[in-house]
């Protein structure tokens, strides 16, 4: 996998000691090396620090999670801990906010993770309490601009009965693996993961490069054999990911009147259905509105949201074809919230992906099923390679980490909504997008 | 005790025209191609499979272990043994009934079959006085013996020797040993050009409802065979001149229309012991069941692309079966002549005859093309494919061989 200024000229000059004396002199955007995942390394650059403040009450969930994760504690509070997580779900009043103030020492030591534990607002009945643990996100957000050197403030909504799910959170917002996840909140619920099967499939839709490449890869790494499914004109190269990852390819025309039922007939058969779905298959036709033919509105509408919603329906309809416990992990798109000149039908499709995981996220759920969307910032990749320069380049640096995102950031934050112990996080849309200024 | 060798299913690279987008790539690298994509297709990334063969007809003399060296570049456990086999235009489907017999045995559990032709990177000899030359120089110690060596040179051992499309015996080309069969069977230029029709309809018909998805891999931005003309016409191939035959006493009647051009392309097909492919959940798509070759002698007269009409009164014999029993019959269809031959030929030694509606339905080698140790392994997939979708039946698939030899086989689902 390339590096992380493999696509970014600009970036790997700021690193060397020239570019670093001029960045520091005029004032230049210094975007930091992000640690990412490797093979056997720590949870933590440091030890952990959990402050509980007013009526916290996950302090001991969350030490549990960390420390069977091979993290150690900042106890004595003298070091740079790796990780600081501040649990502000007890906080009620305006008053009791003022104890976030206390933990400005230790987030300014702090390098790598934040993560402030909140209650979900809407479960508040007191205006003020809702209040409060609504100012939260301002206070993440805010934070998540301030931190420096790759550090990220990420805020966990935690519903009543969480357990599985928060530990699950709180180790992957601490790893490495959300990375370029900064900014954002999200909700943990209860939901419980169901036995680990032997043999764990993953279906990957345009698997052939980008991506989806990236997360086939991240999907076979934690042990699932991922069927990669790309159009058959990209055979080459999908043959090519799958035998790296050690899976199989799938041709098919996602939006093909027969592709529903080939995928759930493919999965029935060959696999007893499948643990992990991955909608990652789309495409851009970019024009502006007044310009657009029915032709580039329907293809793109047709592969982004239509072929998803058709797939997702065959396979719940199929005996089989879904394996207990499935999930289904939609790729929305930062354009798809914010908008983008010259992508009223891409932004579209998008957001009909976040409309799709919330009308699902309910009724799958009583099946024991999951379904969240991701929505990925600005990544370096063929499409964004292709952009021109300027526009690439305010692109890249106007996210609070001044750079953009990896296909494997991404794949790291679909691999983590995969995961058995994920089961309680449902109908969510996490953004990975190193808090993109458009549409945060 | 044998078992049957079951057909799990195949792939190939899109076949193209000589010198065209292939021009630069060697029949390894299309054997790699057709592998990874099978291996890909049935999650064999790893696997140690039983043996994997294949051939080349136009084989370099680097090419010593063309299927060795192949595999080394694919997916698969380099653990797994291969072996090259050469049978001119039979290699392809020779490969597979040796893999299958090894399953049969219970030898080998699995093992892939195919073959691979570069038309395009065809090997080139040298003159053999400058052949000579070079070992001697290659064997010199001193100035002096390179100095006496490179004195025999001659400029005219400096032409290089490209193949010829020959019979090493007869000298004539393949095209016109056909033409002389074609003209003694009474085929007419009309029959020939409807064949060739057929062909090219049949293909179309069979990309158009995504038939080749899962029995193709696309290949350095090839999608399709570049042979496929879904437009042509009679009125198009009946203005097309004779190529082959001219100087015979008699009509010439093939074309560059109803002869295959030369191709360069690869195909692979997976075969198993029936338990290997249930462990898997793999599909069965059909079994190749039996198999006969024959050869036929051409230097004295007889047709040179004949033998399978040898070859398969004798198979069909030892099943009690004649044509008519038959649900598809796949014809090789090197030229559109050698098919309305090999039927009428068949067909006089009470064999009955094929309909139209059964044979090469979805296409064969006049719009395919014909990379020729390929083609085997892309009939052997593509019939055991068709019979699976009619839920059941039986086929013949028959392939004629340079050198007066010919190979059929019997496939069951």
């Amino acid at each position: 996998m390339a590096g992380a200024s493999g696509g970014d000229p600009y970036g790997a000059f700021v690193r060397t000691g020239p570019g670093k004396f001029l960045a520091a002199r005029t004032g230049l955007p210094r975007p930091p090396r992000l640690r990412r995942y490797e093979e056997g390394q720590d949870l933590l650059t440091g030890p952990a620090l959990v402050t509980g403040l007013t009526g916290a009450t996950h302090v001991d969930a969350v030490r549990d999670a960390l420390r069977s994760a091979g993290a150690e504690f900042d106890d004595a509070g003298t070091g740079s801990p790796g990780a600081l997580v501040v649990d502000a779900s007890g906080l009620r009043t305006v008053d009791q906010l003022a104890g976030l103030l206390a933990t400005a020492a230790d987030f300014k030591r702090t390098r790598g993770r934040v993560l402030v534990l909140s209650a979900v607002p809407s479960d508040v009945a007191d205006p003020e309490g809702r209040a409060v643990q609504q100012g939260l996100e301002g206070f993440v957000r805010s934070l998540a601009k301030e931190a420096r050197g790759g550090t990220t403030v990420n805020l966990l909504r935690v519903a009543e009965g969480a357990t599985s799910a928060l530990r699950s959170a709180v180790e992957f917002f601490c790893s490495a693996r959300s990375a370029y996840v900064d900014g954002q909140p999200i909700v943990v619920g209860p939901g419980e993961p169901h036995p680990v099967r032997d043999h764990r499939v993953a279906v990957v839709t345009g698997a052939a490069q980008g991506i989806g490449a990236a997360t086939a890869e991240v999907l076979a790494r934690s042990g699932h054999h991922v069927v990669c499914v790309d159009i058959a004109a990209s055979g080459q190269k999908l043959a090519t990911v799958a035998n790296r990852v050690g899976g199989s390819t799938l041709h098919l025309d996602v939006t093909a009147d027969s592709a529903p039922r080939t995928l759930a007939e493919h999965l029935a058969d060959r696999f007893d259905g499948a643990d992990v779905v991955v909608h990652n298959a789309g495409i851009t036709r970019d024009r502006s509105f007044v310009n657009l033919d029915e032709a580039a509105w329907g293809s793109v509408l047709a592969v982004n949201l239509g072929a998803p919603i058709r797939l997702t329906t065959a396979l719940l309809d199929h005996p089989g074809a879904l394996a207990p416990g499935a999930r289904f992990v939609c790729l929305s798109s930062m354009n798809g919230i914010a908008g983008a000149k010259g992508q009223t039908n891409y932004a579209t499709s998008k957001a009909g992906l976040v409309g799709l995981v919330q009308a699902l996220a309910g009724p799958l759920s009583e099946r024991g099923f999951a379904v969240n969307a991701v929505a990925p910032g600005f990544i370096e990749t063929p499409m964004t390679a292709a952009m021109p320069p300027v526009p690439r380049e305010l692109g890249r640096r106007t996210s609070s980490l001044q750079q953009g995102g990896l296909p494997v950031d991404v794949a790291e934050t679909i691999a983590w909504l995969a995961r058995p112990d994920a089961a309680g996080v449902d109908g969510q849309v996490l953004r990975v997008c190193g808090q993109n200024l458009l549409g945060a | 005790m044998t078992r049957r060798a079951a057909i799990v299913g195949g792939n190939r690279t899109p076949f193209v025209r000589a010198g065209r987008r292939y021009a630069h790539v060697s029949a390894q690298d299309l054997l790699v191609a057709a592998l990874d994509g099978l291996v890909a297709r049935y999650g064999l990334a790893g696997e140690r499979l039983g043996e994997v063969v294949a051939g080349a007809v136009l084989k370099h003399s680097r090419d010593l272990n063309l299927t060795r060296e192949a595999v080394l570049s694919t997916a698969l456990d380099p653990a797994t043994p291969t072996y090259d086999v050469q049978q001119a235009c039979a290699t392809g489907l020779e490969t597979a009934v040796l893999v299958a017999n090894k399953i049969a045995l219970g030898q080998i559990e699995a093992g892939i079959a195919g073959g691979t032709d570069s038309a395009s990177d065809a090997p080139i000899a040298v003159d053999d006085g400058l052949r000579r030359v070079l070992l001697e120089l290659s064997r010199a110690r001193t100035a002096g013996q390179r100095l006496a060596a490179v004195a025999k040179l001659r400029p005219g051992q400096l032409r290089p020797l490209p193949p010829r499309n020959a019979e090493a015996r007869t000298g004539l080309s393949m095209g016109e040993h056909a033409a002389r069969t074609a003209l003694a069977s009474g085929v007419t230029r009309q029959a020939q050009d409807e064949l060739a029709l057929a062909s090219h309809r049949n293909l179309a018909a069979a990309y158009e409802r995504g038939f080749f998805d899962d029995l193709l891999t696309p290949y350095l931005g090839v999608r399709r065979d570049d042979l496929l003309r879904p437009d042509t016409t009679l009125e198009k191939l009946a203005a097309l001149k004779p190529v082959f035959g001219r100087d015979l006493d008699g009509e010439a009647t093939m074309t560059a229309g109803n002869s295959t051009p030369l191709t360069d392309g690869a195909a692979a097909v997976l075969l198993a012991s029936d338990e290997w492919a249930a462990q898997r959940r793999l599909p069965v798509l059909a079994h190749l069941l039996d198999a006969e070759t024959a050869a036929v002698d051409h230097v004295h007269g007889e047709g040179l692309l004949t033998a399978p009409v040898e070859a398969a009164p004798r198979l069909l014999a030892r099943h009690g079966l004649s044509l008519g029993d038959l649900d598809l019959v796949e014809v090789h269809e090197a030229f559109a002549s050698t098919v309305l031959a090999t039927l009428s030929a068949w067909e006089d030694r009470g064999l009955g005859a094929v309909p139209r509606e059964k044979l090469n339905v979805a296409g064969s080698s006049l719009a395919t093309g014909h990379p020729f140790a390929a083609t085997g392994a892309r009939l052997l997939a593509t019939t055991a494919k068709l019979l699976h979708e009619r839920g059941g039946g039986r086929a013949l698939i028959s392939v004629c061989a340079a050198g007066g030899q010919g190979i059929v086989a019997l496939v069951e689902a």
